[in-house]
């Protein structure tokens, strides 16, 4: 397995394997325990968003854009749905059992708990390098180039080539990073400029938006973008093999054993 | 075990020791500060807790913020209500001539408010949002008294923690703490859109607090009990939103 090791082995597991003398299985790490700890968390906390979301959203399925809006305004957009509230025509002759209590109860509790989770993520991976090694595309990486390689190499659908069992590609460094320093900020700021009392104390979340129903609907929007994340994620990793993907990040050991004697 | 391990081990139970310790120390503070809810306990208290928190330490001063005259929304949302109960009607068909805020509890001079009374205390207008949790909105002109006004007039002793209101359909009830009660932007409404505040807005009297969510500016109040606890009202959880599924504290 010396290719491979060439390739990409860990730095600790180098380290480790020189210092000992005795013959040793490397336990190495594809992941860390905190980013795996932390990527389930968020995974949790993400599910539980998006369920109390959609909860929430079923209360008033209509989206609008300025400082205000409701059923005797103009909507920019209605979603196609029944509601849980007899104030909104929604076109269905029924209407859905309230649910926002719990809903909203458990979406400010997950993103409490997510939004502490991210920010112990980024903190400790600045602290470690794990953003900078890991999601920061390589030098050899940063050419338009590589790049266009990287996508041209995905729409073929090419295999994931046993490096990335050990590393992202391009094409994940870029959407990791996208997805933590432009989506999860965006969502949550959304989610801020919505709360009267926290524009009370910092006006600018919501005027800089454009008003709360603006706010609002730029929340709904990031979230489905979010969703959409989730969805490719899931897809890829089962396509990358789902096993060892999974064990990769539950257990941090990669798909690919490393003996030496 | 290696020196590595067993060095991680020390630091993680240190660390996860301090955490508990500070948790624990955090929690005495909080209390004593009053940022504790009243729907801290069952399994959503956690973020309940750091939600109310974390807004009180940040906005016990701030001010909601307030519109252009132009930007009020032509047709100010009427929600739907309750069915109005007989006691209601019946004050409505005398012009609410006989409506009266009984104010309470921890004050020094219990008082029983007419409207007209009400209205001749200075009157404050502000232009501000009423938002509701269910996602939609409307902006209009609150015409009424600053329920610090009023608290003034009763006066209220130094221990009062929070107010108590409830409506005159006596399923309605809220509580806030003094920061909210005594905030320049917390009124006792009796005008909209420089009218009076018609029956399906909250009229004859509604509470109106800006920095929170609609539910909490409760309709058609009558009663007003100054407190230090809220254990005694209801099921202890600070209004009757959290015996419905909803959070007592509506800043969010």
């Amino acid at each position: 397995m010396a290719r491979l090791e060439s390739v990409r082995v860990p730095l600790e597991a180098r380290v480790q394997s020189s210092a000992s003398s005795a013959p040793v299985t490397i336990a190495t790490s594809r992941h860390s325990a905190l980013v795996r700890v932390t990527h389930w968390i968020t995974a949790l906390c993400f599910l539980a968003l998006l369920v109390s979301g959609v909860e929430i959203v079923i209360s008033h399925p209509r989206f609008y854009w300025g400082e205000t809006g409701n059923v005797l305004t103009t909507p920019l957009f209605k979603l196609p749905i029944p509601s849980s509230r007899p104030l909104v025509p929604t076109g269905y002759g029924y209407v859905l059992p309230d649910q926002n209590g719990w809903s909203r109860y458990l979406h400010f509790q997950a993103a409490w708990v997510v939004v502490l989770t991210g920010l112990l993520y980024i903190l400790s991976g600045l602290f470690t390098g794990h953003l900078r090694k890991n999601l920061l595309p390589g030098k050899a990486d940063r050419s338009l180039r590589a790049f266009s390689t990287a996508i041209a190499h995905h729409l073929r659908f090419g295999r994931p080539s046993e490096a990335e069992a050990w590393s992202y590609n391009v094409l994940q460094r870029l959407t990791y990073l996208f997805v933590i320093f432009v989506l999860f900020p965006l969502v949550i700021w959304t989610g801020l400029a919505m709360s009267p009392a926290f524009v009370s104390a910092v006006p600018a979340t919501v005027t800089s938006l454009g008003g709360q129903q603006s706010a609002r609907t730029i929340h709904f929007f990031v979230s489905l973008a979010l969703l959409v994340f989730l969805v490719v994620h899931v897809v890829m990793v089962c396509r990358a093999g789902f096993r060892s993907r999974m064990r990769a990040m539950i257990t941090g050991r990669a798909g690919t054993h490393m003996e030496r004697t | 075990m290696t020196d590595l391990s067993r060095r991680k081990l020390i630091i993680g139970g240190l660390a996860a020791t301090a955490g508990v310790s500070g948790l624990g120390l955090a929690a005495r503070i909080a209390q004593s500060y009053g940022l504790i809810p009243p729907d801290h306990g069952g399994i959503y208290g956690l973020g309940e807790t750091l939600t109310y928190a974390s807004q009180r330490l940040l906005t016990r001063h701030s001010l909601a913020r307030e519109f252009h005259a132009s930007q009020i929304s032509k047709r100010p949302l009427a929600n739907e209500i309750p069915p109005l109960n007989e006691a209601f009607k019946r004050l409505q068909a005398g012009g609410f001539a006989d409506w009266r805020l009984s104010v309470n509890g921890m004050v020094d001079r219990p008082a029983s408010f007419s409207l007209a009374q009400l209205k001749s205390y200075p009157s404050r207008s502000q232009i501000t949002q009423l938002q509701c949790e269910e996602g939609w909105s409307y902006i209009a002109e609150w015409i009424g008294v600053p329920l610090s006004h009023v608290l003034g007039v009763v006066g209220i002793h130094p221990q009062a923690r929070y107010v108590v209101y409830s409506s005159i359909d006596s399923n309605w009830w809220e509580s806030i703490d003094m920061a909210d009660a005594l905030h320049p932007q917390t009124f006792l409404t009796y005008g909209m859109n420089g009218d009076e505040l018609p029956v399906g807005n909250g009229g004859p009297l509604r509470m109106r607090l800006p920095r929170q969510l609609g539910y909490k500016s409760v309709k058609f109040i009558t009663n007003l009990t100054v407190t230090d606890s809220l254990k005694s009202f209801g099921r202890g959880l600070g209004s009757a939103s959290p015996e419905t599924g909803y959070a007592w504290y509506a800043g969010i």
